[in-house]
């Protein structure tokens, strides 16, 4: 996998000005991701894992201020023109979020919707956009395409909308698909059905993925290599089996005991992480997480932790050296 | 099991449409005894938050009864109802909408306390009152400190410390918990669930449990029912009906919930179902899963199977495991 980088994340930063101070929502956080890789960005509320999928389209709504590099086959999509930019997004990188209620326009029919994009990106005539459209919505397992193709959203159900929304980020064979949350509005027998969507449309495709999830099942069935977000930067990475059998990271391990397991049916007490995720604001150049951490020490509270380790690594002080 | 604390027999829910009835709960039985947690789980549209609303009176049932310490909340008005109920309080799913911005935490709080006593319900001095408060709040981890602050300098975590200190304030035997940690993150949901335990091993509480996430389920709840279409589709001792479920929706939906370990995760086989949870508003012939199960026979088509016992405390409603009626 090494050496066939698709697009590299370098020292991203994004700021919110607010009434209260300056949020940093993002601190830091460089990562690569592999031609054909699923890469999880794992994290709770407020750990930046979504305005980091916004980054990599330029859709970080104001007043953020992002700075530093996404190279995208060496070019910088942060300092790409308008024009360019457009001809990147739902073309090349593509994007399903979290509510396909919100994200589709409620006044259009679904085949309005799909074929703009084919006919924007593929120049397609109105009438091959439409078998196409068809085409895409068959593949994505909605039966009676042809029919459906002329109804509103709201004559969906949330996992219908959900396979429109997969065709739609699917459509012009995008290089990469950011994921984001794209199951977590749905019932489990629905998410089972639209995660075995992505990965077998996905993996025909060879389409790379990032998948932007809180939900630590999801990830560990779907994901080669993940990231572990906290307060706005990665406190660890690394393939997804090494991760989870070994977690290095306190929070990580938290996180990882902190869920009740259906395969594991205990009577004891979960171990909880105590205490509250920061707010962003006013962070200081420290460890995030010393004040909920366990085995927290004297340099955690005065220095931020080096990222340390080849393959999987973490940035804690409990690993000054590669673990 | 002792003389239940909550009996709730025949019990359903309808709405009425523009064209037709919404079944939201459509003929459910279930018992709960002291300090006992019943787990109701099942996917959206399946009746559990409208059983709870009820079992609570919120909504008024379209039948059945709901019998609380033997009392039958569904015959029972305004003071008497609001009597009878004190023994059972509700925990909501969501606490930015259930608590509201305009009172303070300790407000939040005393107001079941103001309600009862304003009634002449509850015989409790100010000052008693103001203890009281106090003691909920540390008991449920929150500084009485904060009394004066209002729900949006929470978090979601402490939020829901509040909304339960709320429900704990008239000292009530069962609390009804609709989904009471779906909104949080896993960090902040492992503390509420312990919460949850500790209280119930403290005051000897009984809680009907609703949730999605079968995990959370089976960590909390002596008891399970798997709803679907308004009806329960299965009912065990937790750890049997994790080890040995029977109904082929709780089979399915056991498979499709992701296990947090990748090594588990490859090896699994998953029962995919196909379809959507079809509406409720559908006439109630035949079994109401019988659209999306890979087991389906004729029978189910024309047929609705009861909930009967199929082992020891064990009761399904499937054609698998019962005779149809009036086939040899």
């Amino acid at each position: 996998m090494a050496g066939d980088i698709l697009l590299e994340v370098q020292d991203l930063n994004i700021r919110f000005d607010t009434a209260e101070g300056v949020v940093k929502a993002v601190d830091g956080v460089s990562f690569r991701l592999h031609r054909g890789e699923t890469l999880g960005l794992v994290g709770e509320s407020g750990s930046g894992k979504s305005v980091t999928s916004l980054s990599l389209l330029n859709l970080v709504p104001p007043p953020g201020r992002v700075s530093g590099r996404i190279l995208f086959h060496g070019r910088d999509i942060l300092a790409m023109p308008g024009n360019e930019l457009r001809r990147l997004r739902g073309d090349r990188i593509a994007m399903i979020f979290q509510d396909p209620m919100t994200s589709l326009n409620p006044f259009l029919r679904i085949g309005t919707q799909l074929a703009e994009t084919l006919r924007l990106h593929q120049g397609l005539g109105r009438r091959a956009a439409r078998d196409r459209a068809v085409e895409l919505l068959r593949a994505c397992g909605i039966q009676d395409a042809a029919r459906r193709i002329d109804q509103y959203p709201h004559q969906f159900s949330g996992g219908m909308r959900q396979r429109v929304m997969i065709a739609q980020g699917l459509s012009c064979g995008p290089e990469i698909l950011i994921a984001d949350e794209p199951t977590s509005a749905l019932d489990v027998t629905i998410q089972a059905q639209i995660l075995e969507l992505v990965k077998e449309l996905t993996r025909s495709l060879g389409t790379a993925v990032i998948l932007i999830t809180h939900d630590l099942g999801v990830v560990a069935g779907t994901c080669d290599s993940l990231c572990v977000m906290y307060a706005g930067r990665i406190v660890e990475r690394g393939p997804t089996t090494a991760v989870f059998q070994d977690p290095l990271h306190p929070y990580t391990q938290g996180l990882i005991a902190s869920v009740p397991r259906l395969d594991r049916p205990g009577t004891g007490r979960l171990a909880a992480i105590p205490g509250q995720p920061p707010s962003g604001i006013g962070l200081p150049e420290c460890c995030p997480f010393h004040p909920r951490c366990d085995r927290a020490m004297e340099p955690c509270r005065a220095r931020r932790p080096p990222e340390t380790g080849a393959g999987h690594s973490a940035a804690c002080w409990l690993y000054p050296e590669a673990p | 099991m002792s003389e239940p604390l909550l009996e709730v027999s025949g019990l359903k829910l309808h709405f009425p449409l523009r064209h037709g009835v919404l079944r939201a709960v459509d003929g459910v039985d279930f018992r709960i005894g002291p300090g006992e947690t019943l787990g109701l789980v099942g996917e959206s549209g399946c009746g559990k938050s409208s059983t709870a609303r009820a079992v609570a009176q919120l909504h008024r049932p379209t039948a059945g009864r709901v019998l609380l310490k033997g009392r039958d909340l569904v015959q029972l008005r305004g003071r008497e109802l609001i009597a009878a109920r004190r023994d059972m309080q509700m925990v909501f799913q969501d606490p930015y909408a259930s608590l509201d911005p305009r009172m303070t935490a300790g407000d939040l709080i005393a107001e079941p306390l103001r309600i009862y006593r304003t009634r002449g319900l509850l015989a409790l001095s100010r000052p008693e009152q103001e203890a009281r408060v106090a003691a909920l709040m540390d008991r449920v981890g929150l500084s009485s400190r904060f009394r004066n602050r209002y729900p949006h300098e929470f978090s979601g975590g402490q939020r829901q410390r509040i909304g339960l200190a709320r429900a704990l304030a008239l000292q009530p035997a069962l609390l009804l918990c609709d989904e009471p940690v779906s909104a949080l993150d896993v960090s902040i949901q492992a503390q509420i669930l312990n919460l949850f335990k500790d209280l119930q091993a403290e005051f000897g509480l009984a809680y009907l449990f609703i949730a999605h996430d079968l995990a959370v389920v089976q960590y909390v709840a002596s008891r399970v029912a798997v709803m679907y279409l308004g009806r329960i589709a299965e009912q065990a001792p937790a750890a049997e009906l994790y080890r040995n479920p029977l109904h082929p929706y709780t089979q399915a939906l056991l498979s499709a919930a992701p296990i947090p370990d990748p090594q588990v995760e490859r090896t699994r086989q998953r029962i995919i179902l196909s379809g959507d949870v079809p509406r409720a508003d559908r006439a109630a012939v035949g079994c109401p899963f019988a659209d999306r199960c890979w087991r389906r026979m004729e029978v189910c088509r024309v047929q609705t199977p009861r909930l009967q016992e199929a082992g020891p405390g064990h009761q399904v409603a499937c054609f698998l495991h019962h005779p149809a009626e009036g086939t040899p």
